[in-house]
């Protein structure tokens, strides 16, 4: 079963990814920000990341960064969720290694969409 | 449909209007009377264990125990209606009694000699006005039934397992001044 | 796939209350003139979240809204924008409209708009003053007016036949996790894709590094596909690549004009991009918003009190002591289940031992369980020092709020009750306690003035102390005062306690006048009568000139206690730890005995009534009768000293508080019960209850 990390600090938006995803039939993980994601991206291999960028502890983006050092990773597809409509935060994510985005506000159906064209 | 008309007989209507008029109480003995509480009112029966006193109360209330982490209070009936103490045995049962109040509910144990029975009783067949002459303070007697020519004084849980505050717990400390 | 958003709304108003809260704690401390990053940093994570929330759960008017608030946080954050008092004004003035909207949104309310609108034009003014060449001003212009645009983009694309699409990869474009097979399979979902590959670049065997990629693509995609659809797939590499499409166009002419535009090979430029990519997001950002408004519904109507609906939030180190328990139940339980399915007679040792560990390890659960209800008395703490910001400067003074002890906890319960009393005992000192500046310096006091809430547990009490460094109580204008109003008798002999106790009674106020801050006639007296029916009780004590202290001492429910068990006879008790200062033997030269008042006994320079546990609990089986036999353990609650007489001191254990009253009733010199290891209760003392019955 594919497995996929949802990263945010919001349990609102957390629950909304995870429960959309595992509704579509995905195994899901949730982590509450970058340390945590990391620490549970180390001990288990996802097949997708999906996080948040602003979090506190360790962002998004030090999370993508931190995870393209990881062999696991190199090549997993890693996305942020992004509320961020100028270019700043997509560059620097990019610059990190991010697959790509999803702007907020999202719904379930762009999402879903989304992690369909990352992992099939 | 027809045939399960058919099938109720009589006896079976008998029975069917018995229990809709009837209740059921748990009867045990205090020396050589016999009383009742109601069924629904019985959470479970349980023999005498030691109990931890509680200082400066009526002799009638035993102490408290731990009632899966609940402090429960055990009260003796025999003392409380006067019928004088017995030593308690392996025998000596408590009936854990749940009884309601206006807004809450408490569980307690009451002491009795033995627990005989449970026993049906038509409602119509409960007298009313008892008396007792001196011995129980009627306050707490629902009514009066007989099974088997030997009479059961029904007790009223609920009354039965209300106590008395015994002191004032307001202190104010200005009532010295004036 | 529809999925019922309504059901995050109840967390996410949850979590949108606890970042506003967040917001405000945050915004209150900029305003101490305390700049710190990671402080506005805070603050704008909280704003972000909140708009990220809203704009997904489709509640527009709030997003909207947080995001100018956020613009404003971000250029504060970024250093564009200097930290000023009124910025921070606008922002706490917008924190509480934002919680009333989101208040009003829960409960299915019409929200304010008009003090939104309010709020709203304050933080655009704030916004429109600060920055100098004022981007933000002209970013929202541009955004309005590029909105409409990718609409027209797709209104004329209507003669198309396909699309050739070159695409060369970057060496590292792999590393990103972008798969170019993912974006084919993509294209070929818009219509029918060729490919060709160009394994021209693809160096020899030697050279080859397979974590890169060498090899570039030329697509055909046949039929009438918008150029932004196609762009879209390709809009997380575009750095990554080089990327062109070219339309391959029908022979009938497009009528439209902006057709022609479209005309020729698009190459993106990354110069372009930038806009580009705005006008894309805009549009992706506005739409949903639109669509979503009549989405509204009314789902939840069955359910407007489930607002305050007992909720708790727990520290997850609890909820991980609580699993670790469960855990090692488990294990128990099967461990039991193995002994008991082979039972013979030479495992009764184990299954002694695995029947001790069940009854342990349920004790535990149950222990942690209700530790559970307990919460830091920081819930009720951190709405003062908004409190106290907006009270100081609507009084004209000049106030400094400390908190101490916040993590101190207590049951949820007496958290909910204590906020109120609170509220009335801190507006009193800022009102009546504190001095307005010029009259601090007059006396030689420093201009800001100080009140303190502190909260820490004593002797199985949580203690909480309003202190202020006020101009304290005139005990002579209070006995005037109260004999004025009749309270007291002329010639009434009042110690200094119970002149200042007078504060309590009903009836009496010491505010010159009434304000519209603390007097309103319900007083003090209110404020002791809540506290009591919590099973506590209120104390003052004030110095003229120097400031007032109030002390709240309230039981701990249902908290974990600290107990020295004790032996009177065949009896158990259990004395709070907090509340013994020590324990002694005693002789009888040390005891005084005075004729009707009962025994004294000197303790250095004080003389201590002495309790006779066995004597006011009846204990007949009691082997310490005579002094010398037993111990004296010295103990304090409440202000009240004496010295208990026991047989023994046994072990000092944690205990678990059990009410006594929830199936019995109160009992004086007896504040609770608890169960100790054995599976038997003991009684836990009430040290001032014991000198009341003693005094009997």
């Amino acid at each position: 079963m594919t497995n996929i990390l949802a990263v945010d600090d919001s349990a609102s938006m957390r629950q909304m990814v995870s429960f959309t995803l595992k509704g579509a039939g995905y195994s899901v993980v949730e982590a509450v920000d970058g340390v945590d994601a990391l620490n549970k991206a180390k001990s288990e291999k996802f097949d997708c990341v999906v996080t948040d960028v602003n979090m506190p502890n360790k962002d998004g983006i030090a999370l993508i960064k931190d995870l393209r050092t990881l062999p696991d990773y190199k090549f997993t597809p890693l996305l942020m969720l992004t509320t961020e409509s100028g270019m700043d935060k997509k560059q620097q994510g990019k610059e990190a290694g991010a697959t790509g985005w999803i702007v907020k506000p999202f719904n379930p159906d762009q999402l879903l969409k989304t992690i369909k064209k990352v992992i099939g | 449909m027809t045939e399960n008309i058919e099938a109720i007989d009589d006896e079976n209507v008998e029975n069917i209007t018995k229990t809709a008029n009837s209740v059921q109480f748990l009867s045990f003995t205090l020396g050589n009377e016999e009383y009742g509480v109601d069924i629904l009112k019985v959470q479970e029966i349980r023999s005498w264990e030691p109990v931890s006193r509680i200082p400066n109360v009526p002799a009638y209330e035993k102490g408290v125990v731990n009632l899966r982490g609940s402090i429960v209070p055990i009260i003796d009936l025999r003392e409380r209606f006067g019928l004088g103490h017995v030593e308690y045995s392996p025998l000596t049962v408590v009936v854990i009694l749940q009884a309601n109040f206006e807004d809450r509910s408490c569980v307690m144990g009451v002491v009795v000699d033995a627990v005989s029975n449970v026993i049906n009783v038509d409602k119509s067949t409960i007298q009313n006005s008892p008396d007792f002459g001196a011995r129980v303070s009627t306050e707490f007697i629902n009514g009066l039934t007989s099974v088997d020519n030997k009479m059961i004084m029904l007790l009223d849980v609920d009354k039965l397992l209300t106590l008395e505050e015994i002191y004032e717990n307001e202190d104010n400390p200005l009532q010295a001044i004036s | 796939m529809s999925i019922d958003m309504a059901q995050f709304h109840q967390v996410f108003f949850e979590e949108s209350f606890e970042g506003l809260d967040t917001m405000e704690s945050g915004l209150l401390d900029l305003n101490t003139g305390d700049v710190d990053v990671d402080e506005i940093n805070m603050i704008f994570r909280a704003a972000h979240s909140i708009k990220g929330g809203s704009g997904t759960f489709g509640f527009t008017a709030v997003s909207d809204f947080t995001h100018v608030m956020e613009t404003l946080l971000d250029e504060m954050r970024d250093g564009r924008r200097l930290v000023t008092q009124s910025a921070v004004d606008a922002l706490l003035g917008s924190v509480d409209c934002l919680r009333a909207m989101l208040t009003a949104i829960q409960d299915e309310q019409a929200v304010d708009t008009q003090n939104v609108a309010e709020h709203k034009k304050v933080l655009e003014v704030e916004l429109t003053r600060g920055a100098d060449s004022s981007p933000v001003a002209s970013q929202e212009s541009a955004t309005s007016e590029q909105v409409s645009d990718p609409v027209a983009i797709t209104a004329h694309e209507a003669n198309v036949e396909g699309w050739n699409i070159s695409f060369s990869p970057h060496p590292n474009m792999l590393k990103t996790g972008n798969d170019p097979v993912r974006m084919f399979r993509e294209l070929a979902e818009l219509g029918e894709l060729t490919s060709t590959a160009d394994f021209l670049g693809v160096p020899d065997i030697h050279n080859l590094e397979p974590e890169e990629c060498a090899i570039s693509w030329k697509l055909h995609l046949k039929g009438n596909t918008a150029e932004q659809d196609i762009e879209e797939i390709f809009s997380w590499v575009e750095d990554e690549c080089d990327f062109a499409i070219q339309k391959i166009q029908s022979t009938v002419q497009s009528v439209s004009p902006v057709a022609e535009t479209t005309d020729s090979t698009t190459t993106v430029q990354p110069d372009e991009q930038t806009s580009k990519e705005d006008k894309e997001t805009t549009a992706e950002a506005t739409k949903p918003v639109a669509s979503k408004k009549p989405v509204k519904d009314k789902k939840e109507t069955a359910k407007p009190a489930n607002k305050s609906s007992g909720s708790i939030r727990v520290d997850t180190t609890k909820i991980d002591t609580l699993i670790n328990m469960v855990g090692e139940l488990v294990i128990t339980q099967s461990m039991l289940s193995l002994v008991g399915e082979h039972f013979e007679i030479n495992k009764l040792d184990q299954l002694k031992t695995g029947l001790s560990q069940l009854e342990r390890h349920t004790r535990e659960l149950q222990e942690s369980v209700m530790n559970i209800r307990m919460l830091p008395i920081s819930f009720v703490f951190s709405r003062f020092p908004r409190l106290v910001h907006d009270l100081s400067s609507k009084l004209g003074k000049k106030i400094e709020l400390k908190l101490v002890g916040e993590n101190t906890e207590v049951d949820k319960t007496v958290v909910e009750l204590l906020s109120d009393p609170l509220v009335h005992l801190v507006r009193n000192s800022l009102d009546h306690g504190i001095e307005m500046p010029e009259d601090r310096i007059a006396a030689g006091k420093p201009e800001t003035g100080t009140v303190i809430l502190e909260a820490y547990h004593r002797g199985g009490n949580i203690v909480i102390e309003v202190v202020d460094d006020g101009k304290g109580l005139n005990k002579d204008k209070l006995r005037a005062k109260a004999i004025e109003k009749g309270l007291i008798d002329e010639d009434a002999i009042l110690t200094d306690k119970q002149t200042y106790e007078l504060i309590f009674m009903p009836g009496f106020s010491t505010a010159e006048k009434l304000t519209d801050v603390s007097g309103r006639g319900v007083g003090m007296d209110v404020v002791r009568r809540n506290i009591q029916s919590l099973g506590g009780n209120i104390e003052i004590i004030s110095e003229l000139g120097k400031g007032s202290t109030i002390s709240i001492h309230l039981p701990l429910t249902l908290a974990i206690l600290d107990g020295q068990s004790i032996s009177v006879g065949d009896e158990r008790y259990i004395v709070p730890l907090g509340s013994i200062i020590e324990s002694i033997n005693i002789n009888e030269d040390m005891v005084n005995r005075i004729a009707g008042k009962g025994e004294t006994f000197r303790l250095r320079d004080e003389f201590l009534p002495i309790v006779r546990m066995h004597d006011i609990f009846h204990v007949e089986s009691a082997k310490a009768t005579k002094l010398t036999d037993g111990l004296v353990v010295v103990v304090e609650g409440q202000g009240v000293k004496c010295g208990l007489f026991v047989d023994d001191l046994l072990g000092q254990q944690q205990v678990v508080i059990k009410s006594l009253e929830a199936n019995y009733r109160r009992v004086e010199g007896i504040s609770g019960a608890t169960i100790l290891g054995d599976g038997s209760v003991a009684l836990i003392l009430d040290i001032p209850g014991l000198v009341r019955l003693a005094n009997q």
